[in-house]
């Protein structure tokens, strides 16, 4: 009369048929891999796998399985020693055509991959890397979108012919002064029907020919995120050129961006490049004026701005800009003469820009200016701004007389071989909307990931055996079934830590071995509800039944009030304390599945069909 | 085997004078060590470097010392960790000074004096990202009592939802109390700890209220008094076993389980004693002083119907 309904066994049987399954990939381990893509960013094919193949076989380069994944091409080593040599190999043999990532890839067998079971993935302080936030400059992002403003205004103004006195940029606000009173509701209409996104105030005194343009805080909102958005796009591409494995780049919060490099042991170079402002511009020099006079002097021409080139000579160059760095649509660097250059496209329009300018100005000189905005050390001054701070320098690497007529495609000269590379790659994969700024860098070596790894499985073993003994001990065969409960419950656990492949970091390891401690709670309540009801006086199978019943309320209300504090470690948390978060809530899922269901199919399979039963071994 | 043969009938709530005295004097004491002594944040909230080597030989802490003095760096502290060849350096960030540079020199300088060094691990936190962390640690806490409180009134009864928090909030008071006595690094895996123990000290709390509600509920006859006895006797073997459980597996984690994860589990072990001392000899008590009687629970008897039909 006690018995459990035949769909329990089913839902229990298929769970921990599939949840084996899932967990499965986990058992194989990692080993040393490369990741093969292609620099033009289309999907590897068969062909290209043929060809990676040939050129470590060429290279005697021995190799495990080969695959194709996503996009990219796979290739796994038995030593870390003969990924290295394959990097080497391919970059050496087909240079500039792949881009190779160090990687590790776990070494399940072919079928699991076929069917898409991946192992968790693991978290940087268990596999090494580098860790970055940064912080975006939305200020910035504001000032930018008001000074657009500004210039869209004035240029309205002028075409509806209403005179001004001046529009600018004050206390992110557009402040518009206007030479007669009349205009000023003419003016605010026009600007307001323009653009319904602007909030316009009238100054309070009287006769007033000023007002303020203001963006609503929606916009402003929209602005902010437009540009986090973009530095994500650019993070994104430029950690793609470094050629990195599984990577993440996500925004956090407000204004922060996450950058995440598994593997990835030189965070300088990483920084150098993910934070770079570096571009260019193309502009003509002014030679109507002398340079030298305009330096001594400080009075620089209308039209013309005062740069420097890399000799230190003052140089006078057009404030027109014939092209600039974010319209070109391809760089490479490479060698024109005998010295580093970089080799640039520029898109339809500035190519019909720089013919124009070309054919205008044969014969005369033209500057490529370097563009660089980056944080002060200590103790180095810029344009009066002190250490801490960033400050944009602008340096004419460049200046060259015009030989003959050129468009879209040329070189720029003038840089040191690694300036030239890193350029090359900053112009390739955009440049960002507004500044960041690097507030937060971990790093873990990968000795230490492997340790931590090692440290993790020790302390989850040793815990379990301890727990497994103690619960044999005091609940003697249920106890054992209460074992096999909390190992189901792990591999449960796991299951759905690699379906959802969420990451496993060590806060997540001490997550499941605290699941471990919970999960045993669930089934410490039922039995205890069992033994009190056999000392009542209940028969063995009515105990049971009683023991799961009354059980329930106290299981779910301490895991309700315990998932509580879990998702809000999730919603508050960052970085592991997230990862020690979702492991949390997934094991109070887990522990409840596994404590309310297997164990009460567990114990009706031994003792359920017993019609005789008359003591119980708890 | 068995901790106890028959349901113990030990009288807790009669020791309550004795009980209240010890958790006030141990709330006290640690408001007043975190007060004085304060607590050593790492540099999770404070900002600042942390860097993690390896030396091929043994490391010379002292020289170490020196080479981070001549760096411009004299109150960095340096801590022995793991082995004797492995050192660890903490910095903290004054505000306004660049941290990445820090990062950079303080590693510099250790190679300074053995180039073979490796570096394990090195973390740098601008202080506006500790503050952030601080203020959401803040907020975090402050929401879980909500949250619980909340659904404890819901599920049993106010003056039980109050009973829970008010000993939930002794518990991570203790907690902070021990890291400010013994200086351990408080950083962001021991807060994430301490909301661990809220969660578990309630868990531990509601389970004792839960056994409450049946025997004010059921036909048992007694006073309030005796019935919150009775259902902390009856609930004393579940909570030991659990408390047990959980600590071996914690202080597994403790002494198996690396550098990384010793403040967490020397946070859980503390909280998991003093959460289970909690539910025992103060949660009940602290119901009764409310003058909890079974008339309170009378009304939401079928509170949620739903879920007690549940298997």
């Amino acid at each position: 009369m006690y018995q459990v309904p035949s769909w329990r066994y089913w839902l229990v049987g298929i769970v921990l048929a599939v949840g084996l399954l899932l967990a499965l990939p986990n058992l194989f381990g990692d080993e040393p891999a490369i990741e093969v893509a292609r620099d033009d960013r289309a999907a590897m094919d068969t062909g290209g796998q043929q060809r990676i193949l040939g050129i470590l076989d060429a290279a005697k380069v021995a190799h495990n399985t080969a695959y194709l994944e996503e996009d990219r091409l796979v290739v796994r080593f038995s030593a870390v020693d003969s990924q290295i040599k394959a990097r080497d190999a391919i970059a050496d043999a087909a240079p500039g055509e792949y881009i190779v990532a160090l990687t590790s890839a776990s070494r399940s067998p072919n079928w699991l991959r076929a069917l898409g079971l991946k192992p968790m993935s693991l978290g940087l302080d268990l596999r090494g890397g580098v860790h970055f936030m940064y912080e975006v400059d939305v200020g910035a992002a504001l000032d930018q979108a008001l000074q657009r403003l500004a210039q869209d205004i004035r240029a309205r103004l002028r075409e509806e012919r209403i005179p001004y006195q001046s529009v600018a940029v004050r206390d992110q606000t557009v402040l518009v002064v206007l030479r007669a009173e009349a205009d000023v509701s003419a003016a605010r209409k026009i600007i307001q029907s323009d653009d319904p996104g602007l909030t316009l105030t009238e100054e309070q005194s009287d006769g007033a020919t000023e007002f303020v343009v203001a963006f609503t805080p929606e916009r402003i909102k929209q602005r902010q995120d437009l540009a986090i958005e973009q530095n994500v796009t650019t993070l994104r591409n430029r950690v793609n050129e470094l050629g990195v494995s599984e990577p993440i780049v996500a925004r956090q919060g407000l204004d922060r961006i996450v950058v995440q490099l598994p593997g990835v042991q030189d965070p300088n170079q990483a920084i150098r490049v993910l934070g770079a402002t570096a571009t260019v511009e193309f502009r003509l020099v002014d030679e109507a004026n002398n340079p030298y006079e305009a330096e001594s002097t400080k009075r620089v021409p209308i039209g013309s701005k005062l740069y420097t080139t890399r000799e230190g000579q003052p140089v006078l160059l057009k404030r027109d800009l014939i092209a600039s760095g974010d319209q070109l649509t391809d760089a490479t660097s490479g060698y024109a003469e005998g010295t580093p250059a970089v080799h640039v496209t520029l898109d339809a329009r500035a190519g019909a820009s720089m013919l124009k300018a070309t054919q205008e100005n044969l014969g005369r000189r033209m500057a490529v200016v370097y563009i660089e905005r980056k944080r002060l050390e200590e103790g180095e001054v810029c344009n009066g701004i002190r250490s801490g701070q960033s400050c944009t320098e602008e340096e004419a690497i460049s200046v060259a007389t015009i030989q003959g007529v050129f468009s879209s495609r040329f070189q720029i000269t003038g840089l040191m071989a690694t300036e030239a590379q890193e350029l090359a790659l900053l112009l390739r994969a955009g440049s960002l909307a507004t500044p960041i700024d690097l507030v937060e860098q971990r790093t873990v070596g990968p000795s230490l990931g492997q340790d931590n790894i090692e440290a993790g499985q020790m302390a989850l073993a040793i815990g379990a055996v301890l727990t497994f003994i103690f619960l044999a001990l005091y609940y003697r065969v249920f106890g054992v079934v209460a074992n096999v409960v909390l190992i189901c419950n792990v591999i449960l656990l796991v299951a759905v830590m690699s379906l959802l492949q969420a990451s496993l970091s060590l806060p997540g390891i001490a997550g499941i071995v605290l699941t471990i401690g919970m999960a045993a709670d669930a089934n410490v309540l039922i039995y205890e509800r069992i033994r009190e009801e056999l000392r009542n006086g209940n028969s063995p199978q009515a105990a049971i039944h009683a023991g799961f019943d009354k059980a329930f309320s106290a299981i779910a209300d301490s895991n309700i009030t315990t998932l509580i504090a879990g998702a809000v470690l999730f919603v508050f948390g960052t970085g592991p304390i997230k990862g020690f978060a979702v492991t949390l809530v997934l094991g109070i899922f887990t522990s409840l599945f596994s404590a309310i269901l297997c164990s009460r199919v567990f114990i009706d399979l031994i003792w359920g069909r017993r019609k005789r039963l008359t003591t119980l071994p708890v | 085997m068995e901790f106890f043969k028959r349901t113990p009938t030990i009288d807790f709530l009669g020791k309550r004078r004795y009980t209240y005295v010890i958790s006030a004097a141990l709330m006290v004491g640690s408001i007043l060590l975190v007060a004085l002594r304060g607590l050593n944040l790492g540099i999770d909230f404070t900002g600042g470097v942390v860097v993690e080597v390896s030396y091929p030989e043994v490391a010379d802490h002292d020289r170490a010392r020196e080479a981070l003095q001549a760096a411009g760096y004299p109150e960095a502290q340096v801590q022995a960790i793991g082995s004797s060849r492995d050192l660890m350096v903490r910095v903290m960030a004054p505000e306004g000074q660049n941290v990445n540079e820090i990062g950079t020199r303080v590693q510099e300088a250790l190679r300074g004096l053995d180039p073979d060094v490796q570096v394990r691990r090195t973390d740098v936190v601008g202080p506006q990202v500790g503050k952030d962390l601080t203020e959401q640690g803040g907020l975090a806490l402050l929401f879980t009592f909500i949250g619980i409180l909340m659904y404890v009134g819901f599920r049993f009864e106010k003056k039980m939802a109050a009973g829970t928090v008010l000993a939930a909030t002794h518990d991570p008071i203790v907690i902070l109390g021990f890291f400010a006595a013994t200086q351990l690094t408080f950083d962001l895996s021991v807060l994430a700890a301490v909301l661990a123990v809220i969660g578990y000290s309630i868990n531990d709390t509601v389970v004792v209220f839960d056994r409450v509600r049946e025997v004010f509920l059921g036909t048992r006859k007694g006073s309030p008094f005796q019935m919150l006895n009775l259902a902390v006797n009856e609930t004393l073997s579940r909570t030991l076993m659990t408390s047990f459980s959980v600590l071996f597996v914690v202080v597994s984690l403790y002494l198996f389980g690396g550098e990384a994860l010793q403040g967490f589990s020397i946070a859980i072990i503390v909280g998991v004693l003093i959460g289970t001392y909690s539910s025992i000899f103060v949660a009940a008590s602290l119901a009764y002083d409310m003058k909890l009687k079974p008339q309170d629970l009378m009304d939401i008897k079928k509170s949620d119907p739903e879920l007690d039909a549940l298997p």
